[in-house]
């Protein structure tokens, strides 16, 4: 066993364990940092793959990001841990229904003649000059602009619907004007009185 | 080097071992040549501090330790080192004593891959500048947990600001490093800087000067200082997230804060006032070596730091996320346009290369 596989199986063995833990812990903000964990040996197994971009790309959005707000919402939230684990018996049938399904999924992927490890073979190391995100830019940009663009476009109208459903105006709200913050004058605010002192009565 | 295979040869070590061995002590000298210093100039950025904005208020500062005060940092230090660490009731232990720790890690992590000279780097990653910004996008972590964990309202309500304000102004910082890296034509620090190599009439600063702003006004906001220190508010919110930390816990929380500033610093210096390179190449400039132009850089945009925690008043919450979505992130993604129009339609390209 040489440094490369150990390091590929001590972040596996702790991405494993970490994913487990995101499912079984009850703590929510607790399964959140574990989910964190998670993203974090994903990463580090793209990084023994030489997939650098993917791998600093995942830690920058979904750990930098996704995760935050993540957080953000489950620490505000009160969750009420009993009442989450009533429904265990009642989703059972399904859950399971939909693990088995996954299971098989992967069995067929990963023993038929289409993806063996004789198919894909151990793709072959690069020199250090190789960069991999100028290769992923390029073939991104040229290749496969119109489906990179179709994408990104879906996004936008994804997240313009998004806000359009949730945002709603209500009249409590206390909304400032900014021009009008800044275009206000002393005189408008302060009024200076002149007036004769007044003997103490 | 020679000490330590030496060393590991005559204890008689299996030959794969001395190799790790080996690149493992000499990467951690390396590590403990940059931490060092940056620690000792973390201390004497607090001393500044108080010393600058003392000058700036019509006072002295600091001047009881040592000769002017010069050992007050080492004072402080002492200081907060034996003080106890209180664990609030009914905290988190474990996630309240790690959080300053997720907040220093990503702080100093983010130094390996940052180049002081020619070949002077730790690490010469090829995405220096994505690792750049995902680890500054990490530290938030520290802070969130911190303030969750302490079971605090204070500190909660200064963890939820901090996260809010990191994620918008992560987006613009994020951006401005789009058009550092569209003129430069990689992600790579090292070549970052050497692209800018010549005059100061080369450097970055010039044809992204909307972009460079909007770089050092989110850096800022990244490191929660002033005006952007809602997350630590004194007047409304005591210490926000970190006012159950004392002792040694509150001390790295502060050293995360400074190391932060100082990073900031070499980051906008690297990109946008040419890193190493000296103001002008001739005689009486390239004479001095070219840390020192890197350092002295450095030591300018830091002042600025304090320079504006004692000028400006603190940002409302709302005028924060108005200033970071409507106007900054619209002034980047108008000049990331620009600069992408100009290089590939007209023949004005070269002026952002």
């Amino acid at each position: 066993m040489n440094f490369e596989q150990l390091l590929f199986f001590v972040f596996s063995g702790t991405l494993v364990f970490a994913a487990t833990m995101v499912i079984t812990i009850r703590n929510p903000v607790k399964a959140a940092l574990f989910l964190v964990l998670a993203f974090f040996n994903a990463a580090a197994l793209w990084l023994l793959l030489e997939a650098e971009f993917l791998a600093i790309t995942l830690v920058l959005v979904y750990v930098g990001a996704v995760m935050v707000l993540f957080l953000f919402v489950v620490m505000m939230l009160d969750i009420n841990l009993v009442k989450l684990r009533e429904g265990f018996g009642e989703y059972l049938p399904i859950g399971g229904l939909v693990g088995v399904l996954l299971l098989m999924e992967m069995a067929i992927i990963l023993s038929n003649d289409l993806f063996g490890l004789e198919r894909m073979p151990e793709p072959a190391g690069h020199d250090a000059a190789y960069s991999n995100t100028r290769e992923l830019g390029r073939l991104l940009y040229t290749f496969y602009v119109y489906p990179f663009e179709i994408a990104a476009l879906i996004l936008v109208v994804a997240i313009i619907a998004a806000i359009s459903l949730t945002m709603r105006k209500r009249k409590t709200t206390k909304h400032q004007d900014p021009g009008e913050q800044i275009r206000v004058q002393a005189k408008d605010r302060l009024r200076i009185i002149k007036m004769p002192s007044e003997r103490r009565p | 080097m020679d000490i330590i295979d030496g060393l590991t040869a005559w204890i008689g070590l299996p030959e794969w071992l001395q190799s790790w061995v080996h690149t493992g002590s000499s990467t951690l000298i390396l590590i403990v040549t940059i931490t060092v210093p940056l620690m000792l100039a973390v201390a004497y950025l607090t001393f500044a501090e108080r010393k600058l904005i003392g000058y700036m208020q019509a006072r002295i500062g600091p001047n009881r330790v040592g000769p002017r005060g010069w050992l007050q940092p080492i004072a402080d230090a002492v200081k907060l080192m034996f003080k106890e660490i209180i664990l609030p009731t009914n905290a988190n232990k474990f996630l309240f004593i790690i959080a300053p720790i997720l907040s220093i890690g990503p702080a100093l992590a983010a130094w390996a891959v940052i180049p002081f000279d020619d070949g002077l780097v730790l690490a010469n990653v090829d995405a220096s500048l994505l690792y750049i910004l995902a680890l500054t996008s990490v530290g938030v972590y520290g802070v969130i947990i911190a303030g969750w964990a302490s079971n605090s309202k204070y500190a909660f309500l200064g963890a939820m600001r901090s996260a809010a304000q990191i994620v918008s102004y992560e987006i613009a910082m994020g951006f401005a490093l789009v058009g550092v890296l569209m003129a430069a034509g990689s992600l790579n620090l090292h070549d970052i800087v050497t692209a800018q190599s010549g005059n100061f009439t080369d450097w970055y600063i010039w044809p992204l000067f909307p972009l460079f702003l909007v770089y050092f006004i989110s850096g800022v906001a990244e490191t929660n200082r002033a005006p952007f220190d809602v997350a630590e508010g004194e007047s409304e919110i005591v210490a926000g997230f970190h006012v159950e930390y004392s002792g040694m816990t509150f001390a790295v929380f502060f050293l995360a804060e400074y190391a932060n500033i100082i990073l900031i610093s070499t980051l906008t210096a690297i990109m946008f006032l040419g890193g190493w390179h000296p103001i002008w190449d001739v005689a009486p400039f390239n004479w001095i070596p070219n840390i020192v132009w890197l350092l002295g850089k450095i030591a300018f945009f830091a002042f600025f730091f304090l320079w504006f925690r004692a000028t400006f008043p603190r940002y409302r919450y709302d005028q924060i996320m108005r200033l970071g979505w409507k106007i900054l992130i619209p002034v980047t993604l108008v000049w990331i346009i620009v600069m992408g129009s100009a290089m590939f339609l007209t023949p004005y390209g070269d002026f952002f290369h």
